[in-house]
């Protein structure tokens, strides 16, 4: 049978309409679930199957309908929370650092919080300063909340999946950009572990760990350099908190090398706690230090000519997991010359064709 | 004006009476002793003492069976006790004790019961509001004719999240209750400059549901208030506010009166203390020839004995294993 190519929105959708159709304690909860639109297309047509009932379409009340959520949770229910962006998260931040992240500990067990929360990071298209941040580092900071991104349309399916079945708070983070990728998608509910990273280029010069749609940009970055006989070890993060770095190090062991891309400001980010941590576990076998690669310290700005350079590219990527990893001057060039290539004329402001995968 | 009804009470069960009586001085003694022995150190977490606030918590807790959920605030022990919280495990909670009801690991404000029905309790002004309203919410979806209570203060109303939930309480029907215990102070702060001057009930209009204002100190007259609320909430007719006026004797946190402190007036601290919720019931029903000294006298006893045993317990449990610090962040 061939394998069916979903994107990761419509992965997003199936996971929920599985996990609604086989628990009846699953609900979606939101701004704009059961709108015309149904948040990017990922919650369309469930209220007409749902009913109000168990797609719940909230007045703006963001830090209320995440209390209310998390209340009902710890009655029993299973909610999927959603914001269209991430930035409606902050008005929730009360509910979700002071209720949902303590409960269970608090509680000393008795309480859980089967709580997911969808916040989308918006990119590109001039959306600016208060629609396009990413900010899981401030989620990623708060123990008793779990943290994902999953890059692929199949961890979007199955890590939401399992971030369903959790009996934590799991904030899932979806990069705007992977709802237009696309991959093979298994038809079967089937979660996904949110255990930790997974390797999707093998190498041995330079370690790369990239998150959600940063993953796409270092898979150019990695094929290029592949190219001029630099290999890539490449990781997708997925799940950021807990995080679970044991294969990295030992991947580091092996090449001395680490480079982290992640889609959040590069300052105080979740590319520090990485290097940090690496470079704690095996400060011995680096060959030379770790180098982040994040966004700059300003807020995004809207405007095409400021926004052009905010944004690290897969050439960003290439040049610097090349020069470290010894990849001389001239052939570093190439590298940003093949990537520019495949690159074409697509306007840097919207997802790239080539983007789409399958990858 | 506040509603209150002694003159009601002829209808009442005597028996029940004397239960509600019996109850608020089990809770005043509770924190009279967790007053008097907090200066020892053996508690060593920060206590907001409801003395002179117990007609509220038992009025109301009287109104709900015990499959209905009760969320509180940092000021949550007479909740607690009222609903039917375990004496010793919030005892031993305050004490840091593996014992407590959170295992040490929430002290005096996070106080709660499963099978009491005290969903929790959390010391951020009004942020246990929406998780009443979600609990509510987890009710109408499973079709149970449960309702959920959310006990708040006047500067709850003030916080934004309150009117967030109470807006989508009332738009989705929910089985909600916002019980209001007006006490006139956030810490020091009168109620006067932190609010206009209207009728709090007034606030319950923009969302369309009813209000009651009710004399916080007289039980019965809360009672009655939170039975009207209670029932239209589980008849599936939506939300409703109570507004139950009472006031805090002793200072916002810790064991001691404050008036020294000059926020509130004398005159104004004498005129509630005159109007004492335990007392002047007990004084009501001995009119009325319901409560005899000998009777009183025995009640008191019990109870004493009963919070001495919480007391012991509480002092000789042990404290959780340090190493468990770390435990149960992820379930």
């Amino acid at each position: 049978m061939p394998e069916r190519l979903l994107s990761a929105a419509e992965a997003i959708r199936e996971a929920q309409d599985q996990a609604m159709a086989a628990d009846r304690r699953v609900f979606v909860i939101g701004e704009g679930v059961a709108d015309p639109k149904g948040v990017f297309g990922t919650t369309l047509g469930r209220v007409e199957k749902y009913g109000p009932g168990r797609v719940v379409e909230t007045p703006l009340s963001e830090n209320a309908f995440t209390g209310v959520a998390i209340g009902s949770a710890l009655m029993g229910q299973r909610p999927i929370l959603v914001h269209q962006r991430v930035e409606f998260a902050l008005l929730a931040m009360e509910q979700m650092v002071g209720n949902a992240a303590k409960a269970h500990y608090v509680s000393n067990g008795a309480h859980c919080v089967p709580l997911v929360i969808r916040l989308i990071i918006g990119r590109g298209w001039g959306q600016g300063p208060q629609h396009s941040q990413s900010l899981e580092a401030l989620f990623a900071y708060i123990p008793g909340l779990k943290l994902v991104m999953p890059a692929t349309p199949a961890d979007a399916k199955g890590m939401l999946l399992a971030a369903i079945a959790d009996d934590n708070p799991v904030v899932f983070m979806e990069h705007r950009w992977i709802h237009y990728a696309t991959g093979h998608v298994p038809e079967a509910s089937a979660p996904t572990p949110l255990d930790g990273p997974r390797r999707r280029r093998d190498g041995d010069d330079v370690t790369l760990v990239a998150t959600s749609y940063m993953v796409f940009e270092a898979v150019q970055a990695a094929d290029a350099l592949a190219g001029e006989g630099v290999g890539v070890d490449l990781f997708d993060l997925r799940v950021a908190r807990p995080l679970v770095l044991d294969a990295v190090v030992q991947s580091v062991r092996r090449t001395g090398r680490l480079v982290i891309v992640d889609t959040g400001w590069q300052a105080f980010g979740i590319g520090a706690e990485i290097a940090a941590r690496v470079t704690e576990s095996c400060f011995g076998a680096l060959k030379a230090a770790p180098r982040r690669i994040g966004l700059p310290a300003h807020p995004t700005p809207s405007s095409p000519m400021l926004a052009k350079a905010y944004y690290p590219s897969s050439e960003a990527i290439a040049e610097t997991a090349g020069s470290l990893a010894g990849l001389e001057k001239n052939r570093v060039a190439k590298v940003r010359e093949t990537i520019a290539r495949n690159r074409n004329d697509v306007p840097f402001d919207i997802p790239h064709p080539s983007f789409r995968g399958p990858f | 004006m506040p509603e209150s009804q002694p003159n009601g009470r002829d209808s009442l069960d005597p028996a029940w009476l004397l239960g509600l009586y019996r109850e608020m001085l089990r809770i005043r003694a509770v924190e009279e002793e967790i007053a008097a022995r907090y200066s020892e150190q053996e508690m060593r977490c920060p206590v907001h003492l409801s003395i002179g606030q117990e007609a509220t918590a038992v009025g109301a807790c009287q109104a709900l069976r015990p499959d209905d959920q009760i969320l509180s605030s940092h000021r949550c022990h007479g909740h607690y006790l009222a609903k039917g919280g375990d004496l010793k495990a919030m005892m031993a909670e305050i004490h840091g004790k593996a014992a407590g009801c959170c295992g040490g690991r929430g002290g005096s404000m996070h106080l709660f019961d499963l099978k009491a029905g005290v969903l929790a309790s959390v010391p951020i002004v009004s942020s246990s509001v929406p998780l009443a309203v979600g609990a509510a919410l987890a009710f109408q979806q499973r079709g149970e004719d449960r309702v959920a209570l959310a006990f708040l203060g006047d500067g709850s109303l003030e916080e934004g999240v309150f009117h967030e939930s109470a807006n989508l309480a009332a738009v989705m029907k929910l089985p909600a209750v916002f019980f209001v215990e007006n006490n006139l102070y956030a810490v020091y702060t009168h109620l006067r400059g932190r609010q206009p001057d209207r009728p709090m009930t007034e606030i319950a209009r923009a969302y369309a549901m009813p209000a009651r204002h009710v004399d916080g100190n007289d039980v019965t007259a809360v009672h009655a208030a939170t039975v009207e609320a209670v029932s239209r909430a589980r008849a599936g007719g939506g939300p409703s506010l109570v507004i139950a006026d009472t006031y805090r004797w002793r200072e916002h946190c810790g064991p001691n009166y404050d008036n020294d402190l000059g926020y509130r007036g004398p005159e104004e601290f004498e005129v509630w203390k005159g109007r004492c919720p335990v007392g002047a019931f007990g004084a009501d029903l001995k009119a009325r020839g319901l409560l005899g000294d000998d009777e009183e006298t025995r009640m008191n006893r019990q109870i004493a004995a009963e919070i001495d045993a919480a007391f012991a317990f509480a002092r000789e449990a042990p404290f959780p294993d340090p190493a468990s610090a770390g435990d149960g962040v992820y379930a």
